[in-house]
């Protein structure tokens, strides 16, 4: 019952949105709908780490120690997006969007919320396969909200990319129900895609399908993870799209599909052994380390800089996936939330740093916090906690990560992605430091107001707590790290 | 029906779609790539309907005719319409000329006979031995998908690489659960239905859907 409501609150407040249209207070309705969606995950969190996974609507739901942790990050992330609807939704309409644009953006927003959550609640992993195809089609057009040159490109390439990535996922996908269907010796099973039985057949499995099956998950779902090679909608898309939709893609959808890929690891893992999967996965998460760096060091937009420092920081969860283990999937889930709250903040600081500004060149943005000392604090703030600086949680994911990849053996790894990530704290910081710093010629004035800074700082904070104790999250965590080990 | 009159239909209607992939690689009129990718999604419906009546079973039959309506119809039908509102429907500089395409097709078909060995292994019986001619169509779609610069190619391109996929999942596996492979065929319309709305508003914005005009986001 509770599985099935998470999924209908966002649905039938996107229905009512729908109905109602555009007004100033569909922002709050969304966020009344995201808060609700983030009361009943932590409810579903607590609910399945002490006990057995619930099912819904005959099976087709199910939700483990996994499914609700990401349902919780799903919550964070789009009451983020959600309270800076309002404002972000008047700032688009000022300059030039219509009140109908301001319309079908909050009905596809619910929409993309829905699909999210219906992707880590399937039992099925074809059902959760439809799922993340529809997050692609219900955000093109968010992507496409200008509707400018720019954004039509953006839009363009994404669907493109996205659908022939998620096709290729659906290959993968059959190829592992093809798998299990003769899994049985001679006598055909009972073949499903359920990823709890399939979880079951896995040790039958045949290899050599499965080897081809996952290389081509990793480059199906990959796509939509944003890791290179196949990484180059993101920036594009990340850059076009209003504040609230990058801090959601950013925030969320990239670890959604990231999700999909462990659920299929665990079983690749006990179907070939950890090697085969494990070194596919460091190939392209090491790739995305490299191609961040080196993109990040000459970057002049700051939207597309958090835009590669999500495909930096999808690396690193590759990577982390890659050692395995329940310390590196829990702090690899740790990263997935700390990195969802922080992208976020940054993206939804730099839609007010866009507006404001007029501009997301990073040379013509300079002493920020002189002129706007809370917009201007909150972003370096949420700088500090990206490139993982303590207290804030992205430290201690990070470094948990790398302890377990060293335990792996994996020290080459660690030295590679340490270089690369001081190539990348190099130049963002600098990038950062033009932008923030520098006396002011004029007095500080026209400051984001308390309905920015509260839930901006509210979500900082939390990074910090989190970062701190652990609290409340350790055993969730570890929970949700087993659903994944045999 | 008997053995090898299933196996002679199986061979012809899934021959037809690499060929009928083949075909929109050689021609560069958009217009004619709309009809070939229609007989296309025909010949993929006449996979599933040959499977159905050898196998039985009712849950391939519905999905044939899925397939016949969505592939063969509704998908093409608003294709056409796009097409039709467009003069210069040729595609003047694919990257990579017609005749060199073809050599390369004829190089993914080997590739995909090498890729698909290991699937053949586990489970060889007649529909499985063509699983290369999936997998070839599928890359035949991906190269013209990165070759083609008008965007009405492009998404012929993905559609061809979406066929690919369904005839690999006929083949192997004699169609997924029927309610996935529901939300995938309802998952492309909408792909299309979204790249066509995207198309008739670039056309209207910008005066052209020819993608090389649209180079502005760059690093």
């Amino acid at each position: 019952m509770l599985v099935t409501l998470i999924l209908l609150v966002p649905f039938v407040t996107g229905l009512l949105v729908f109905v109602l249209r555009w007004g100033p207070w569909i922002g709050r309705l969304m966020s009344a709908s995201a808060l609700a969606v983030l009361a009943m995950g932590i409810t579903l969190s607590v609910t399945t780490s002490s006990h057995a996974p619930l099912t819904s609507l005959h099976g087709a739901l199910r939700a483990d120690a996994l499914s609700s942790f990401m349902v919780v990050v799903i919550g964070v992330v789009s009451l983020l997006a959600a309270l800076q609807t309002t404002r972000a939704m008047n700032h688009e309409i000022l300059s030039g969007t219509t009140q109908r644009q301001a319309s079908s953006y909050s009905v596809l927003f619910q929409v993309f919320v829905t699909c999210m959550l219906a992707a880590v609640l399937a039992a099925n992993l074809g059902v959760m396969w439809i799922a993340v195809e529809a997050t692609t089609i219900s955000t093109t057009f968010l992507v496409n909200h200008r509707r400018s040159e720019k954004s039509f490109e953006a839009a363009w390439k994404y669907v493109i990319l996205c659908s022939v990535g998620i096709a290729l996922a659906f290959l993968g996908t059959v190829l592992i129900y093809f798998a299990a269907l003769h899994a049985g010796n001679g006598s055909h099973s009972v073949a499903t895609l359920d990823w709890t039985s399939l979880m079951k057949v896995a040790p039958r499995l045949d290899p050599g399908v499965v080897r081809l099956a996952l290389a081509i998950l990793v480059l199906g779902y990959g796509t939509k993870v944003g890791l290179a090679p196949m990484h180059s909608w993101l920036p594009d898309a990340h850059g076009q799209a209003p504040a609230p939709i990058s801090a959601l893609m950013s925030g969320v959808l990239l670890t959604v599909a990231f999700y999909a890929l462990l659920r299929f690891k665990a079983i690749a893992d006990i179907a070939l052994g950890i090697n085969f999967p494990r070194y596919l996965f460091i190939v392209v998460g090491l790739a995305s380390l490299l191609v961040a760096s080196a993109m990040l060091i000459a970057q002049r937009d700051y939207k597309r800089m958090l835009a590669y420092s999500s495909v930096e920081h999808m690396g690193l969860l590759t990577l982390g996936a890659a050692a395995g283990g329940p310390l590196a999937i829990a702090a690899v889930l740790l990263h997935v939330l700390g990195h969802g709250m922080t992208k976020s903040v940054l993206f939804l600081a730099s839609g007010e740093i866009h507006h404001d500004e007029g501009t997301t060149a990073i040379a013509q943005v300079n002493s920020l916090i002189a002129r706007r000392p809370m917009l201007g604090g909150i972003f370096g703030v949420a700088m500090l906690s990206l490139l993982g600086f303590p207290p804030f949680s992205l430290f201690v994911s990070e470094l948990n990560m790398a302890r377990a990849e060293l335990d792996a053996g994996l020290w080459w790894v660690v030295l590679i992605s340490l270089g690369c990530l001081g190539v990348i704290f190099a130049s963002m910081a600098s990038h950062a430091r033009s932008m923030l710093l520098g006396p002011s010629a004029v007095p500080a004035s026209n400051d984001a107001p308390r309905s920015v800074v509260v839930p901006l700082v509210g979500a900082l904070l939390a990074c910090a707590v989190i970062g701190v104790s652990s609290w409340p999250l350790l055993s969730l965590l570890h929970d949700a790290a087993k659903v994944l080990l045999p | 029906m008997n053995s090898s009159s299933y196996i002679a239909a199986l061979e012809i209607s899934g021959g037809a779609v690499l060929v009928f992939a083949l075909l929109t690689l050689w021609r560069r009129d958009v217009k004619a790539n709309v009809r070939m990718l229609r007989l296309q999604g025909v010949s993929l419906a006449c996979v599933a309907g040959v499977l159905a009546l050898h196998q039985h079973d009712l849950g391939l039959a519905v999905t044939a005719v899925l397939v016949l309506s969505v592939k063969g119809f509704v998908a093409p039908e608003l294709l056409h319409r796009v097409v039709r509102r467009d003069p210069r429907s040729r595609e003047t500089a694919p990257l990579v000329n017609v005749p060199a395409s073809l050599v390369t097709a004829a190089a993914l078909i080997v590739i995909s006979y090498a890729v698909s060995t290991k699937i053949i292994a586990l489970a060889p019986s007649p529909p499985t031995r063509l699983v290369p001619i999936g997998v070839a169509t599928i890359l035949v779609g991906y190269f013209m998908l990165v070759t083609r610069r008008r965007a009405v190619s492009q998404i012929i391109g993905l559609l061809l690489v979406d066929n690919g996929i369904a005839l690999v999942t006929f083949l192997l596996t004699a169609g997924v659960p029927l309610i996935v492979e529901l939300g995938a065929s309802l998952d492309v319309l909408l792909v299309v239905v979204v790249l066509q709305v995207l198309l008739a508003n670039m056309r209207e914005r910008l005066g052209t859907t020819d993608l090389d005009q649209l180079r502005e986001l760059r690093d």
